[in-house]
């Protein structure tokens, strides 16, 4: 029942509850963005980081610096964060906890799978594959020719297992087939986690349903984006959006049929929440529309934690510290360069 | 059918009556420390996982935060104290006198001054067990916030005060028939 989770919530929940409002003072503010654009080169960011909780990471890295040494040693915090959770956790925590690595594993199989096609090294491959989603079986995802070989060899053991039904085809993987497949198990997953928090009610369901429905509704603009003037046809197109969310059902209709970018925009400013972040942007122009995308994420995800006793904290902390690993990445790749005017294109402030 | 109640010889109403006083009694002096101490404990179980995993990010805040604690400890401490009160207002009364209107009036005041008492501070103790977590997680992120927090406490606080002095005016009407 909603409004009483403060009388039990801390029986099993309230000391992870506290750790993660610990990590969660630790996130990079503004004004640490602000001293990391001043760097001139890796070594000052590697000095300005060390001050952070990321220091105990980066302390031991010789110079000279990569970038992907940085996002490397930053995930590995994330990890160790996430696993410290999940380890002190007991159910129904833990399955939440279990849920949001599902995204990782999914994008994990498509870059092995993409990377076989393109005949890379699967040892290479493994190596770029994001920690939080790994599972046992994962080389041997180079082995499988179609999507049903897929399943039945590697997959069918992993917790991704029940999102596979509607994607069991014998069709050859190719780029147009891979993309689908991760759309459409993306989609699955969703609608599966969207159910599990529904299922927990309370606080967790309702702030969960909007970060989620939040979630659902970028995917599907996304989809129409990068599907306008490829081979995929309408039906296949409205297969991909999940069947929750704001703009579900009329809205998937509208974008279904959208052919460009303005047809688009007019769609969705007939929604108040999504028609803020289209009127930030000029007629025409779609690079801005991934950060007023992640900015609106980011603002939501802050919103999570004014309310107590609830685990949306826990999925909000992992995607804020996500987005602030894309930040390093994309502040330390403009210093690497030296192309330090672009830097407040891609920069997502959080507090 | 109240009218009923008192006259027919086997109804509920005289089935209440029969009960003794000194069983009502007994429960009440139950409830108030049993049910106070039941607060006591869910108020302290709830602020005390919460300070453990802030502190680990913020060892300053213990020793500010127990104060959360021994709040929630007073509303225990109020239980035991109208539990001893109470006991001692219990007196025997010849077995003659024992359905007495005098004496089931003592025994249903000792009664409603447990029932008072222990769910006052039952629902005082969840109150400022639940503030302090909050408050302990306030204090990690943010020491001008602990000051602001601890007076919404102290008035949570205030509210097992109030159980326990009408509790303790219930309880002076306890006289028990003279032999």
């Amino acid at each position: 029942m909603y409004g009483f989770e403060a009388l039990t919530f801390n029986i099993h929940g309230g000391y992870l509850e506290a750790i993660v409002r610990g990590h969660r003072a630790g996130l990079l503010t503004t004004a640490d963005y602000n001293n990391l654009c001043q760097c001139e080169n890796l070594d000052d960011i590697k000095m300005h980081l060390s001050a952070t909780k990321y220091g105990s990471y980066l302390q031991n890295e010789p110079s000279p610096l990569h970038t992907t040494t940085i996002v490397e040693k930053c995930t590995l915090k994330l990890v160790d964060d996430y696993k410290h959770m999940l380890c002190q956790a007991t159910e129904p925590m833990s399955s939440f906890l279990e849920y949001i690595r599902y995204g990782h594993m999914i994008d994990n199989v498509v870059l092995i799978v993409t990377g076989t096609l393109h005949e890379r090294d699967v040892q290479e491959l493994i190596e770029k594959c994001h920690p939080l989603g790994m599972f046992d079986s994962i080389a041997t995802l180079a082995v499988a020719q179609n999507m049903r070989e897929l399943y039945r060899l590697v997959l069918v053991d992993t917790p991704l297992a029940p999102y596979f039904s509607e994607c069991l085809t014998s069709e050859d993987l190719d780029d147009m087939n891979i993309e689908i497949m991760r759309n459409t198990l993306y989609k699955a997953y969703l609608e599966d986690f969207y159910k599990f928090c529904q299922k927990l009610g309370g606080a967790t369901s309702e702030i969960m349903s909007d970060l989620l429905a939040f979630e659902a509704d970028r995917r599907a603009v996304n989809i129409t984006i990068n599907s306008i003037g490829t081979e995929l046809t309408r039906e296949d197109r409205k297969k991909l959006y999940s069947n929750f969310g704001l703009l579900y059902p009329y809205g998937h209709e509208e974008l279904a049929i959208c052919e460009d970018i303005d047809q688009v925009r007019g769609v969705m400013e007939k929604y108040p929440p999504y028609q803020a972040i289209f009127s930030k942007m000029s007629y025409g122009e779609s690079q801005m529309l991934d950060k007023a995308f992640y900015e609106e994420e980011v603002r939501r995800l802050c919103l999570a934690f004014e309310q107590q006793f609830h685990y949306a904290v826990f999925f909000a902390y992992m995607r804020l510290r996500e987005q602030e690993i894309r930040n390093l990445m994309w502040i330390s790749e403009c210093v690497a360069q030296n192309q330090k005017s672009r830097i407040h294109d891609s920069v997502v402030y959080m507090f | 059918m109240s009218g009923v109640a008192l006259t027919h010889a086997s109804s509920w109403g005289a089935a209440l009556v029969r009960i003794s006083p000194y069983t009502f009694s007994a429960i009440g002096i139950a409830i108030s420390i049993g049910v106070s101490v039941l607060g006591a404990a869910w108020g302290i179980y709830i602020t005390g996982s919460s300070l453990i995993g802030a502190a680990i990010e913020a060892p300053r805040i213990t020793s500010k935060n127990l104060i959360s604690v021994i709040f929630c400890e007073a509303v225990a401490i109020y239980g035991v104290i109208v539990a001893i009160i109470l006991q001692t207002k219990l007196e025997s009364v010849p077995s003659s006198k024992m359905y007495d209107p005098e004496s089931l009036r003592a025994g249903y005041a000792i009664f409603a001054s447990g029932i008072i008492v222990g769910f006052a501070n039952l629902v005082c103790g969840l109150c400022v067990g639940i503030i302090g977590s909050s408050c302990a997680l306030s204090d990690a992120q943010n020491s001008t916030l602990f000051v602001k927090i601890l007076v919404i406490e102290i008035f949570g606080s205030a509210l097992g005060l109030f159980g326990v002095i009408v509790g303790i005016i219930m309880s002076a009407q306890a006289t028990w028939p003279t032999k």
